[in-house]
C-alpha cells in the first residue's frame, strides 16, 4: 500500500463525511451519504481521500445490507459511481475493494448500481475477465435489459466493452445476446440505439457463428442488414454510420453477406470511403480506413471500386500530412493532437493502400504514382512505431506484387536497402512481411536482386529457415529458390555452403508441407544446368538420392511428388549424375511405378525422367536404353503413347523415338 | 426528325401518361423548392439545341449519332429543354450507355451554360476517363466507361462543385467554381453510339437522396447553430413580443396575460378588446356567423357597414352555416337540443393555419372520422367519459341560445372541469405533445392552475372543449342523420327566406359598386347546396365543413384589428411570410442552399 499524506484539514473534513456513515440513526447515515454526494462531485482530490480513508468499504457494506432502505442504497451506488469517475488509481481501489461482485450481488435494478458498474468496467484498468468469472452474472444482466432505457444503454455498454475474444463472443452469445440486444436497435434513445449497435460490432468480428445469425434476424419486420443500412444514412451522426459499417463489414468478411451484394458495394463501402475525408476527425478517419482495409482485403472487385471512389487514393495522402507545419506554430493544442495520431494515421494509411494495391496492377501504379508515395514508403520502413513499419512493409509487399513496380518504383527509391535493415532486428510480424517482400524482390528480373545478393542476404535467409516460426521458415526459403534460379555457379554454392547440407535435409522433412515444396524448389533450382546437376550430385549425390528415395516412399501431396520427380528428371539430364540413378534400382522401380500412376503429372514428370536418361546423342545411352528395356520400361513407353492425354502422348513417342533412332 | 415524330405519337400512351405522373412525383419530392412556373425543371433533351449529327427517339430520351465520327470535329451534343434551376439545392440527372459504338467509345457527359461543344462546357470523357473544363486539355478524373455503364451527373448549388457516379459509385468532386445555369448536355461521336437519358422517369442507381439528407443536415444545422452572440438579450426581446402579440392576435386572452406576466411584456391591446374579439371568433368557428355578425354590429358599430364585402362574405357563410344547421337563426328551430351544439364550438386555437404543413390540419375535418386531434380511438373515449361535466354544463346555459352572455358560460364550465383535469395532468400532457399547437395551451393551462386556480382560464376548456368536438362529430358521422338544416321544416323556411335576402344584398352591391365576381361565385356555390339531397357528399360539400370557417373567421379578426388601428397580422406570421419570401427570392438569385432551408422544415 502507499503512503499518502493529506494535509491535516482535509482529513479532518473528509473523516467526518466518513465517520456519519457509522452513525447508528439510519436517517444521519442517509444524510451523510447525501451530503457526501454533494462533495465529491466533480472533486478528485476529495475522493482520493475519501478512498483512503475507507470510505468505499463502508458504502459497499450500507449497499449489500438488507437492512438499508431503498434511498439508501440508491444514494451510495451514486456516491459509488462518483468516486468510479475519478481517476485510475480510485477505479483501482474500488475494484481491489471487490466493488463489482458487490455491485453484482446487490440488487443490480437499481440503475446507479449499473451506472457505478458501467463506469469501473469501461475503465482501462478493470481486468475485463471480471465479468465472466461468475457465470450467473451475464444471465442476470441480459434479464435486466427490457427494464428501462438506462439499463439498456448502461448493460450494452458493459458488454460492448468486455468483449474482447472469441471466448467473450461465445458466451454472450450463447446467452441470447443477439435476440436480447437486436430490438434496442430501435429504441428511442440515441444513445441506447449505439451501444447496441457498438455490442454488435464487437460481437460480429471474426465471428462466423454471431454473423450467420444476424442475417436472418428481423427487428420490427426488418432484417439486420437494413438496418444497419439505415444507421448508415448519411444525415446520421458520424459515430453510427462508422459503427454500422462496421457491423456490416464484419459480416461480409465472415461470409454471412456477399462482397458483390449492394449492401456493401453501394453503402457500406462508399461510407467508410467517407470517413477518410478530411472533414472527419483524425480518430474517424483511422477507423474509418482499417475498416476499409479490412472489408476489401480479400475481394478485388472490391478493391476496384473503392480505388475509385471519391479519389481514395489521394484522399490517403492527405494522412500523411500530420503534424501539419501550420498546426505547429498555431495552435499548441492542436500539435499536440496531431501528434498523438500521426502515427495512427500514417499505419492506417498504408493498410489500405497494401489492401488495395494486394491484386489489380492498375491500382498498384495508381498508388505508386501518388505524390511521394513511395519515399514516404521508405520512411516509414524506419520508424520507431512498430504498427507503422509493420503497415508500410505491408503496403510494400503487397506493391511488389507487381512486375512493373519491381523493375521500377522499387529499384528507383532502392527500397531493398531499409527493407534489409528492418529484417536485421524487427518482431516475427514485421519479418514475416519483410522476408515475404524480399522473396519478390530476389525474383530474377528484378533489379533490386543483384545489390541484395552484394549485401550478403544469404547468412540472413539460412538464419530464417532455422526459425520457429513455419512462415519465417518458408519465406526464407523461397527467397533462397527464388535466389538460386538461373544462378550462377558461385552463387548457388554459396547457398549450399551457407545453408549446410544437414539444414538442407532437416527442411526436406520439415512437418509444413509448403516449407517442403519450396526447399524441393531450391534443389531444383539448384540442379539446372548441365556442369551444376553434376557438381552438385557429385558432392551431395548421396543424400539427394536418399531424401528422394524418403519423399516418394512417403505419404505426400501430388505436388509434393511431381516436383521431387521433377527433381530426378534433372538429375537425370547431368553428365555423371545420371548414374547415380541408373545404378540404384530402387529408384528405377519408382520411376517405373509413377510412369503407370493415375495422375497424368506424375506420369509426365516420370516420362521425363526416363527420356532424359535414353537420350540418344549422350555417352553410354546405348547401354542406358538397352537396360531400361529389359527392366520393361519400352513395354510402358508404347502403352502411353496410346495415352489419352496429348502431352503425356507425345512425351511418350518421343522417348519412344530414341529407340528407333 | 422521324424520330421525334415516333416520339410525340407515344403522347397518348396511357403507359407513357404514367411514367409522366411517376417523373413529376420523383421530381417533386426531389427538388421540392423548385417553382416550376419560373424555373422548369430538364425533363428530356431538347430537339432545338442539338447538333445535326444527333438523334433523338424515345421521348427525347435517347439519343444516337449519325454522324461520321471521322474526327474531333465530328464530336456533337444535345443538352437538355431547360437550364438546372438553383433551387434545387443539389441536381442530379444519369445517362446509361446502351451502346459505345463501333470503335472506341467517346461520350461525354458535359454541363454546358450554352449549347456549344468547347466553351464553358465542362465533361467526363468515357474513352480515357479524363474531365476536361472548357476547352481545356482533360485532367485524369476516373475509370473509362463502356457499354451497359450508368453514369450519373451531380450538381451541387449549394457549393457550386459537380462530381460524376458511376454505376452508384461516387468518383469524387470533379470541378468547382462552376457557374450558373448549366444544362445536363450529351456528348457523342462515334457512329453507332447511343445512350438514354434518365431525369428522373426511373429510379437512379446512385443514391441521390442520401447525399441530399447530408446537405438537408448540415444546412440545418449551420441554422440551428447561426451564431447570435452579443445580441441574446435582444433576440429575446423580440421572441417574446411575437409570441405575445400572437397570442393576442388570435385571442388567447388566458395565456396572453400569463405570457405577459412571466415575460414581464406589456400588452397593447386592453383586455376587453382581446375578450371581444374572441368571442366573435368563437362564434364564427362555431358556425353561429348569424350571431358573429351581430355581435360585430353591437361591439364595432360601423365596421361592416364600411366594409360591404366583408359582410357579404359573413352572409353568405351564414347562409352555408344555415344549412348544415349550426347557424342559430335555423338552430332555434331544431328538434336537437341546442345544448349539445354549444359544445360544439371550434376554438379560436383552429384558426391560425401555416398551410399544408401543419400536423393537424385535419383536426377540424368533420368528413374524416380517424382524425380526431391526433388523439388515439381508446384515449377518446376515455376522455368523453372524464368529462361528462363539460356537456351538461353547457346544456343548462345553452336555454338562452343567442345569449350575449355566452362566453361567461362557458367560462363556467371550464372552472368546473377544472378539478378533472387538475387530477388527470398526466393524460393531459400525453395529449399535448400529440397535438403540437395545443402543447403550449396545456403547458400555460398547469401554469395558470397552479398560479391562480380560480381565474378563468379559457385556454384549459378550449383543449377539452376540441376534443369533445372531434367525438361529436364523428359520433354524428357514424349516425348519418345530417339533414338539411337540422330537418326542420320551419327552419328550412327562413333559410330560404335568407337566401332571398342574400340575393337582395348582393344585387344592392352589384348596383353600388359594380359587379363582382367572387360574390357571384360565392352565391352561387352556396346555393347549389340546395340542388342536392345530401348536400354533405355533394360536389359542392366542401363548403360546409368547418375548416371553411377559418379563412372568414381571420378575415373579420383582421378586419376588427385593423379598425382599433392594431396591426392585421400579428409580427409572427409577418416574419413568416418574410422568411418564406426571402427563400423564394434566394432560389431566384442562384443560392442553392434555399432548397434545404425551407420554411415549412422549422414549422412543427
Amino acid at each position: 500500500t502507499k503512503c499518502v499524506h493529506l494535509p491535516p484539514e482535509v482529513t479532518a473534513t473528509s473523516r467526518h463525511y466518513v465517520d456519519r456513515l457509522f452513525d447508528p440513526d439510519p436517517q444521519k447515515v442517509l444524510q451523510g451519504v447525501i451530503d457526501m454526494k454533494n462533495a465529491v462531485i466533480g472533486n478528485n482530490k476529495q475522493k482520493a481521500n475519501l478512498i483512503v480513508l475507507g470510505a468505499v468499504p463502508r458504502l459497499l457494506y450500507l449497499l449489500q445490507q438488507g437492512s438499508s432502505s431503498s434511498e439508501l442504497r440508491a444514494e451510495c451506488a451514486v456516491v459509488l459511481g462518483s468516486l468510479a469517475m475519478g481517476t485510475e488509481n480510485n477505479i483501482k481501489s474500488l475494484v481491489d475493494c471487490h466493488i463489482i461482485p458487490a455491485l453484482l450481488q446487490g440488487r443490480l435494478s437499481l440503475s446507479a448500481c449499473l451506472r457505478c458498474l458501467r463506469t469501473v468496467f469501461i475503465s482501462p484498468v478493470t481486468p475485463v475477465q471480471l465479468l465472466y468469472t461468475d457465470p450467473t452474472v451475464i444471465p442476470h444482466l441480459m434479464s435486466l435489459l427490457s427494464r428501462s432505457q438506462r439499463t439498456q444503454e448502461y448493460i450494452t455498454q458493459i458488454f460492448s466493452h468486455c468483449c474482447k475474444t472469441p471466448e467473450h463472443q461465445t458466451v454472450l452469445f450463447n446467452h441470447g445476446a443477439i435476440q436480447n440486444i437486436a430490438p434496442l436497435l430501435i429504441s428511442p434513445s440515441y444513445k441506447v440505439r449505439m451501444q447496441a449497435l457498438k455490442c454488435f460490432s464487437v460481437l460480429a468480428y471474426e465471428n462466423t457463428q454471431v454473423s450467420m445469425t444476424l442475417v436472418n434476424v428481423l427487428v420490427d419486420e426488418e432484417l439486420l442488414s437494413q438496418v444497419f443500412v439505415r444507421m448508415m444514412q448519411r444525415d446520421q451522426p458520424i459515430d453510427m454510420q462508422l459503427t454500422a459499417a462496421k457491423c456490416l463489414t464484419y459480416m461480409c468478411r465472415a461470409g454471412a453477406i456477399r462482397t458483390d451484394d449492394s449492401c456493401i458495394v453501394l453503402k457500406t463501402l462508399p461510407c467508410l470511403v467517407r470517413m477518410c475525408s478530411k472533414e472527419r476527425l483524425l480518430e474517424e478517419r483511422v477507423e474509418g480506413a482499417e475498416t476499409l482495409a479490412y472489408l476489401m482485403e480479400p475481394d478485388v472487385e472490391l478493391q476496384r471500386i473503392a480505388s475509385v471512389t471519391d479519389h481514395l487514393v489521394a484522399m490517403l495522402a492527405d494522412y500523411f500530412k500530420y503534424p501539419s507545419s501550420v498546426s505547429a506554430i498555431t495552435d499548441i493544442k492542436r500539435l499536440d493532437h496531431d501528434l498523438k495520431h500521426a502515427h495512427e494515421l500514417r499505419q492506417a494509411a498504408f493498410k489500405l493502400y497494401a489492401s488495395l494495391g494486394s491484386n489489380d496492377e492498375d491500382i498498384r501504379k495508381k498508388i505508386t504514382e501518388t505524390e511521394n508515395m513511395m519515399d514516404r514508403i521508405v520512411s516509414g520502413l524506419s520508424e520507431s512505431s512498430v504498427k507503422v513499419r509493420l503497415a508500410a512493409v505491408r503496403c510494400l509487399h503487397s506493391l511488389s506484387r507487381s512486375v512493373q513496380q519491381l523493375r521500377t518504383s522499387f529499384h528507383d527509391h532502392a527500397v531493398w536497402k531499409p527493407l534489409m535493415k528492418l529484417l536485421q532486428n524487427a518482431p516475427d510480424e514485421v519479418l514475416v512481411m519483410a522476408s515475404s517482400t524480399l522473396c519478390n524482390l530476389l525474383l530474377e528480373f528484378s533489379p533490386s536482386k543483384e545489390p541484395i545478393l552484394e549485401s550478403g542476404v544469404i547468412e540472413l535467409l539460412c538464419s530464417l529457415t532455422q526459425s520457429d516460426s513455419p512462415a519465417l521458415r518458408v519465406n526464407g526459403i523461397w527467397a533462397l529458390m527464388n535466389m538460386a534460379f538461373q544462378a550462377d555457379q558461385k552463387v548457388k554454392g554459396e547457398i549450399v555452403r551457407a545453408l549446410g547440407t544437414e539444414q538442407l535435409f532437416r527442411l526436406l522433412s520439415d512437418p509444413d508441407s509448403n516449407v517442403l515444396m519450396k526447399t524441393l524448389g531450391l534443389l531444383r533450382n539448384l540442379l539446372s544446368t548441365r556442369p551444376h546437376i553434376d557438381q552438385v550430385m557429385s558432392s551431395h549425390g548421396k543424400q539427394i538420392m536418399q531424401a528422394v528415395t524418403l519423399i516418394l516412399e512417403g505419404e505426400h501431396s501430388i505436388e509434393v511428388k511431381e516436383q521431387t520427380l521433377c527433381i530426378l528428371a534433372n538429375i537425370a539430364d547431368g553428365n555423371t549424375a545420371k548414374e547415380l540413378i541408373m545404378t540404384n534400382d530402387d529408384i528405377l522401380q519408382k520411376i517405373k511405378y509413377y510412369m503407370a500412376h493415375s495422375n497424368v503429372k506424375l506420369q509426365l514428370a516420370a516420362t521425363f525422367c526416363i527420356s532424359n536418361l535414353i537420350w540418344n546423342e549422350e555417352d553410354g545411352s546405348q547401354e542406358r536404353q538397352d537396360k531400361l528395356r529389359e527392366l520393361g520400361f519400352v513395354d510402358i513407353l508404347h502403352k502411353l503413347t496410346q495415352a489419352s492425354d496429348p502431352n503425356l502422348c507425345d512425351r511418350a513417342k518421343t522417348a519412344m523415338q530414341q529407340y528407333l533412332a | 426528325m422521324a424520330e421525334l415524330g415516333a416520339g410525340s405519337l407515344l403522347l397518348g400512351d396511357p403507359a407513357f401518361n404514367y411514367q409522366e405522373a411517376e417523373l413529376n412525383e420523383r421530381l417533386k419530392r426531389l427538388y421540392p423548392a423548385v417553382n416550376e412556373d419560373e424555373t422548369p425543371l430538364p425533363r428530356s433533351w431538347s430537339p432545338k439545341d442539338k447538333y445535326s449529327y444527333i438523334g433523338l427517339s424515345q421521348n427525347n430520351l435517347r439519343v444516337h449519332y449519325k454522324g461520321h465520327g471521322k474526327n474531333h470535329k465530328d464530336a456533337a451534343s444535345v443538352r437538355a429543354t431547360h437550364p438546372i434551376p438553383a433551387a434545387c439545392g443539389i441536381y442530379y440527372f444519369e445517362v446509361k450507355i446502351v451502346s459505345k459504338g463501333l470503335d472506341f467509345l467517346s461520350s461525354l457527359l458535359p454541363l454546358s451554360p450554352i449549347p456549344g461543344w468547347d466553351k464553358h462546357s465542362y465533361g467526363y470523357h468515357g474513352d480515357d476517363g479524363h474531365s476536361f473544363c472548357s476547352s481545356g486539355t482533360g485532367q485524369p478524373y476516373g475509370p473509362t466507361f463502356t457499354t451497359g455503364d450508368v453514369i450519373g451527373c451531380c450538381v451541387n448549388l449549394i457549393n457550386n462543385t459537380c462530381f460524376y457516379t458511376k454505376n452508384g459509385i461516387s468518383l469524387g468532386v470533379a470541378f468547382t467554381d462552376l457557374p450558373p445555369n448549366l444544362y445536363p448536355t450529351v456528348g457523342l461521336q462515334t457512329p453507332g453510339e447511343i445512350v438514354d437519358a434518365n431525369f428522373g422517369q426511373q429510379p437512379f442507381v446512385f443514391d441521390i437522396e442520401d447525399y441530399m439528407s447530408e446537405w438537408r443536415a448540415k444546412i440545418h444545422g449551420m441554422i440551428a447553430r447561426f451564431p447570435i452572440g452579443e445580441r441574446l438579450g435582444e433576440w429575446q426581446a423580440v421572441l417574446q413580443n411575437m409570441v405575445s402579440t400572437y397570442l393576442v392576435h388570435h385571442g388567447y386572452c388566458a395565456t396572453a396575460t400569463a405570457f405577459a406576466r412571466a415575460t414581464e411584456t406589456l400588452i397593447q391591446e386592453d383586455q376587453t378588446s382581446i375578450k371581444n374579439r374572441q368571442r366573435i371568433q368563437k362564434l364564427v368557428l362555431a358556425g353561429r356567423v348569424g350571431e358573429a355578425i351581430e355581435a360585430t354590429q353591437q361591439l364595432y358599430p360601423g365596421l361592416l357597414e364600411h366594409n360591404p364585402n366583408l359582410l357579404f362574405m359573413l352572409k353568405c357563410r351564414q347562409f352555408v352555416e344555415m344549412v348544415n344547421g349550426t347557424d342559430s337563426e335555423v338552430r332555434c328551430f331544431s328538434i336537437r337540443s341546442p345544448k349539445s351544439q354549444d359544445s360544439y364550438p371550434g376554438s379560436p386555437s383552429l384558426s391560425p393555419r401555416h398551410g399544408a404543413t401543419n400536423p393537424n390540419l385535419h383536426s377540424a375535418g368533420a368528413d374524416s372520422p380517424t382524425c380526431s386531434n391526433g388523439v388515439t380511438p381508446p384515449n377518446k373515449n376515455k376522455s368523453h367519459n372524464k368529462y361528462p361535466g363539460v356537456s351538461s354544463a353547457s346544456s343548462s346555459s345553452s336555454s338562452s341560445p343567442s345569449s350575449v352572455n355566452y362566453s361567461e358560460s362557458n367560462s363556467t364550465d371550464s372552472t368546473k372541469s377544472q378539478p378533472h383535469s387538475g387530477t388527470s395532468n398526466q393524460e393531459e400532457t400525453r395529449l399535448g405533445e400529440n397535438d403540437s399547437e395545443m402543447e403550449i395551451e396545456a403547458e400555460h393551462y398547469t401554469n395558470g392552475v397552479a398560479e391562480n386556480p380560480s381565474a378563468r382560464i379559457m385556454n384549459g376548456t378550449y383543449k377539452h372543449q376540441e376534443i369533445l368536438q372531434a367525438q361529436d362529430i364523428s359520433l354524428e358521422d357514424s349516425c348519418a342523420s345530417r339533414q338539411l338544416c337540422g330537418g326542420n321544416q320551419a327552419a328550412t323556411e327562413r333559410m330560404i327566406q335568407f337566401g332571398r335576402e342574400l340575393q337582395g344584398l348582393n344585387e344592392q352591391l352589384c348596383r353600388e359598386y359594380g359587379k363582382n365576381v367572387t360574390h357571384k361565385k360565392m352565391l352561387q356555390d352556396a346555393f347549389s347546396l340546395l340542388a342536392y339531397s345530401d348536400p354533405w357528399n355533394c360536389p359542392v360539400g366542401q363548403q360546409l365543413d368547418p375548416m371553411q370557417r377559418e379563412n372568414i373567421c381571420s378575415a373579420l379578426n383582421s378586419a376588427i384589428l385593423e379598425s382599433q388601428n392594431l396591426p392585421k397580422q400579428p409580427p409572427l406570421m409577418l416574419a413568416l411570410g418574410q422568411a418564406t419570401e426571402c427563400v423564394q427570392l434566394m432560389a431566384r438569385v442562384r443560392s442553392g442552399s434555399c432548397s434545404f432551408a425551407r420554411v415549412d422544415n422549422f414549422l412543427h
